[in-house]
């Protein structure tokens, strides 16, 4: 049994940071009164992003494995951060200039972000000229999988805690930052503000469009680098096309399962990225019907979760209540 | 007090919104530590004068001087670096928020965030003034009362000077308004202004120094409290007016029965304010029953309650359907009560709230009504839409044309459009409020007239009223509530304004308590 939990919580761990990125990044944009659906593209976008940075690197170079770490880290993760702001960006404009409906731009977001990242996807594939529709950053990967120096010496423990490329723990860092920001700052409180009641923030002389606009683009910054983890260090720098699957979709519910707490989103998105896996762990013999099964348990615990939170009528779990909705001034 | 210079002094207000003069001409003084009560009729322009001082609407003339120096307040935040405060009828709190959140939100002190340090400030405030907040409280736990209480302290954190209340009572327990008064009358003691808008006389009474009372937006006078009668400020309230000759048909006797029976009937609101307490009337078959009351006194709780739509807490509604059969109202489905004939016509304060769906066009408006007619699948739009052309053409509707959104009609011809319709519908019983609210002298007398040939068909019409004159002249009875009770029913052919504004601000119409 803790040979198996040695084994088993890592993989738990790794498939759990982009959901944790992704539920960082939505909990801050969604304080603000956006509801951003567009966090599935925006993921996507990320991880393109940083793919392309650093694909064009390497090719730059004649030998890959003479990478220069700083340039190898930073290429990727700046062009992620780019990307997925630039999302942010298209999606404020809509929703909060234009003050088009929220639903509607996030869903058409996730549509086109995963639309960019198939068609770059494809091309770059297309300039490797390999026989199998993925790419491989072999050499950007093993610096995203740096791991601590000590991991290999501190048995089931350096397997537990420091196994992980650098990515992982600043998820960790940022959502414990979150949860800081959110709830001991006067930033925070006027963040929550904007979000639950935007007409008394706006009376209190908060800019409603400011506050929606830097938490917004900073939510999906967040929820970009979980794409970029996920290509760089869960997928050991390979590339293939819709292999990120459905984890943005994830995210969001996440959102809702930790009722807006970034705090309680580390176990939470560890826990979901378990019962994504749980599947592989789970002996089924040739019964490939009863695997199949098992791959709903996130989706299933969602569906319960989102029952019982909605039969607990506390006034706290409920979302932020301008949520989804437009701000405008005269509209009293 | 007199002899030292105003705090503030408001020189020939004018203000006017489109085609309507809200204030014209108002010239006000205010003085340091006193209470000033701003007394006047709904639409006397008493809250956009206090909007002006408090920066939410910019005058289109005049000045506003304060300690003698000419300033211009073009926003709330304006009006607060002059230590002007205002508290409107609706509360700006956030309900997840404790007190203290909501009363530091926005404010960019110097220094570290420390809510307890600002928790602690708070405390000091309440126990100086006496209020009684609890900081770590949140917001959605609250009585009403307790929320103002947060807001007036939010004002005092930021040291407030002046404050406004807006109608600050309207939602308040009587013992609510006691505690309130009492902080107030602190306040002032404390050497802060405070303005309360009302037009409440008893509160007058209660708790201002001095009162200045406006009609239809000018300034008509004003008197030092304690010298005026509560008859002297009905009087200057009121004013005279053109008489409007409305007409009165007798009701038809041969057929005149008890329609409506109401007994005992008792209604809270969802804060648990008792709304309507013991009303016990009846409305006759070819008369119109006219209901009288300061704005909140329980008409629309009372409408409401007939047509089902407001739980109530105890009491009868009988409904006679003929002279043997009796029905009881009070659990029945509102659409059930709507098909006897019991219709119910409101005109809510944003006129689109409740009757009529703003996106959609007369025909479908009208179809709301009918929908359900008949047992084919798909609806008949040919008979909604004649009645939509034929309410155009009755009540003299400026529209494009039948397929026009309501939305885009003016307030006028929504009205016009949502009492037509209700009057299509053949009802026994026509429940209507405010039904020419913000109507023009000439569509007003239509409405009059269709309620009167109502009348004469032998519909039981109850009409709530806002303006005293058409209320005397329109209806045969009066019922006169106050503060949820029955004040006292009155025949509308001999009673005077005097008895019925008397009956409205008291309990029976007394004198002086």
């Amino acid at each position: 049994m803790f040979d198996f939990l040695i084994t088993f919580i890592p993989r738990a761990v790794a498939q759990g940071i982009p959901l944790l990125y992704g539920c960082t990044g939505e909990i801050v944009t969604e304080k603000s009164g956006n509801l951003n659906l567009g966090i599935p593209g925006v993921m996507y976008v990320g991880g393109i992003s940083g793919v392309i940075g650093s694909f064009l690197y390497e090719r730059s170079l004649a030998d890959p494995s003479q990478i220069n770490p700083a340039l190898g880290i930073l290429i990727p993760l700046l062009c992620c951060v780019v990307g997925s702001l630039l999302m942010g960006l298209i999606y404020c404009f809509l929703t909060v200039t234009l003050r088009a409906n929220q639903n509607v731009t996030g869903l058409a977001l996730t549509t086109f972000g995963i639309g960019l990242g198939n068609f770059f996807g494809g091309s770059l594939i297309k300039l490797t000229g390999a026989d199998i529709p993925s790419i491989s950053l072999t050499a950007t990967s093993n610096l995203f999988r740096t791991t601590l120096p000590f991991a290999e010496s501190t048995g089931w423990f350096g397997q537990l805690f420091f196994s992980y490329g650098f990515l992982a723990y600043a998820a960790i860092l940022i959502a414990i930052g979150a949860s800081f920001f959110l709830n001991r700052t006067r930033l925070g409180l006027q963040l929550r503000a904007v979000g639950e009641d935007p007409a008394t923030a706006d009376a209190a002389g908060i800019s409603i469009t400011r506050y929606k606009y830097v938490a917004t683009c900073v939510g999906c910054v967040i929820a970009g680098l979980g794409g970029l983890y996920f290509v760089m260090d869960y997928a050991n720098g390979i590339w293939s096309n819709d292999a990120f699957g459905d984890r943005g979709w994830l995210a969001i519910a996440l959102v809702i399962f930790t009722v807006w707490r970034p705090g309680a989103s580390i176990p939470a998105s560890i826990l979901f990225g378990g019962l994504y896996i749980l599947h592989l762990f789970i002996p089924t013999g040739t019964d490939l019907a009863v695997k199949e099964l098992y791959k709903m348990l996130p989706y299933v615990v969602t569906i319960i979760v989102l029952i019982v939170i909605s039969t607990r009528n506390k006034r706290e779990n409920q979302p932020p209540e301008h949520l989804g909705l437009p701000y405008f001034r005269e509209d009293r | 007090m007199h002899d030292k210079q105003p705090a503030i002094s408001m020189r020939n207000i004018s203000k006017s919104f489109g085609p309507i003069q809200a204030n014209s001409n108002v010239s006000l003084d205010i003085n340091r530590g006193e209470i000033l009560a701003l007394l006047g009729e709904n639409g006397s322009g008493k809250t956009t004068l206090m909007n002006m001082l408090s920066g939410i609407y910019f005058p289109d003339s005049g000045t506003i001087e304060i300690e003698g120096k000419p300033v211009v307040i073009g926003s709330p935040k304006d009006a607060f670096s002059y230590g002007i405060g205002m508290i409107h009828q609706h509360f700006k709190l956030v309900n997840v928020f404790t007190a203290t959140e909501n009363i530091v939100l926005g404010l960019k002190d110097q220094g570290k965030y420390d809510l307890k340090e600002s928790a602690k400030k708070i405390k000091q405030i309440c126990d100086d003034y006496g209020f009684d907040v609890d900081p770590d409280q949140k917001i959605y736990d609250m009585s009403v009362s307790q929320k103002q209480t947060v807001e007036i302290v939010k004002l005092l954190y930021r040291g407030a000077e002046i404050l406004i209340l807006d109608e600050p009572t309207a939602v308040l327990t009587p013992q609510e308004t006691d505690k309130l008064f009492a902080v107030l009358r602190n306040m002032r003691d404390d050497g802060k202004t405070i303005i309360i808008i009302t037009h409440k006389l008893n509160e007058v009474k209660d708790i201002s120094d001095r009162v200045v009372v406006l009609r239809k937006g000018e300034y008509v006078g004003e008197m030092v409290t304690a010298e005026a009668s509560t008859q002297e400020m009905t009087n200057m309230m009121v004013g005279r007016q053109v008489s409007l000759n409305i007409d009165r048909p007798d009701p038809e006797m041969k057929y005149r029965m008890e329609r409506i029976r109401v007994k005992n009937l008792t209604v809270k609101n969802r804060e648990g304010v008792t709304k309507l307490d013991n009303v016990t009337f009846s409305a006759y078959t070819g008369e119109i029953l006219g209901i009288a009351g300061i704005s909140g006194s329980g008409q629309k709780e009372l409408l409401e309650a007939i047509a089902g739509l407001q739980p109530v807490e105890s009491g009868t509604i009988e409904y006679n359907v003929d002279d043997e059969q009796v029905e009881q109202l009070i659990g029945m489905d509102p659409l059930k009560i709507a098909n006897m004939g019991v219709i119910l016509s409101f005109v809510p304060e944003d006129r689109l709230g409740m009757g009529l769906v703003g996106s959609m066009d007369l025909t479908d408006n009208m179809m709301l009504r009918s929908f359900r007619r008949g047992n084919s699948p798909l609806a008949d739009r040919k008979e909604p839409r004649h009645l939509a052309e034929l309410v155009v053409e009755e009540l003299e509707v400026s529209t494009p044309g039948v397929d026009t959104p309501v939305s885009k009609l003016s307030g006028g011809n929504v009205q016009k459009i949502l009492v037509g319709r209700e009057i299509a519908a053949a009802p026994t019983v026509l429940l209507s409020a405010y039904a020419v609210r913000g109507l023009d002298v000439n569509s007003s007398y239509l409405i009059y007239d269709l309620l009167n040939r109502q009348k004469g068909n032998g519909v039981a019409v109850i009409y709530v009223g806002e303006d005293l004159d058409v209320l005397l002249e329109l209806c045969d009875r009066i019922l006169v509530l106050c503060g949820g009770k029955v004040s006292g029913i009155v025949d509308g052919r001999t009673t005077t304004k005097n008895e019925v504004g008397l009956m409205m601000t008291k309990l029976g119409g007394g004198e002086d308590q």
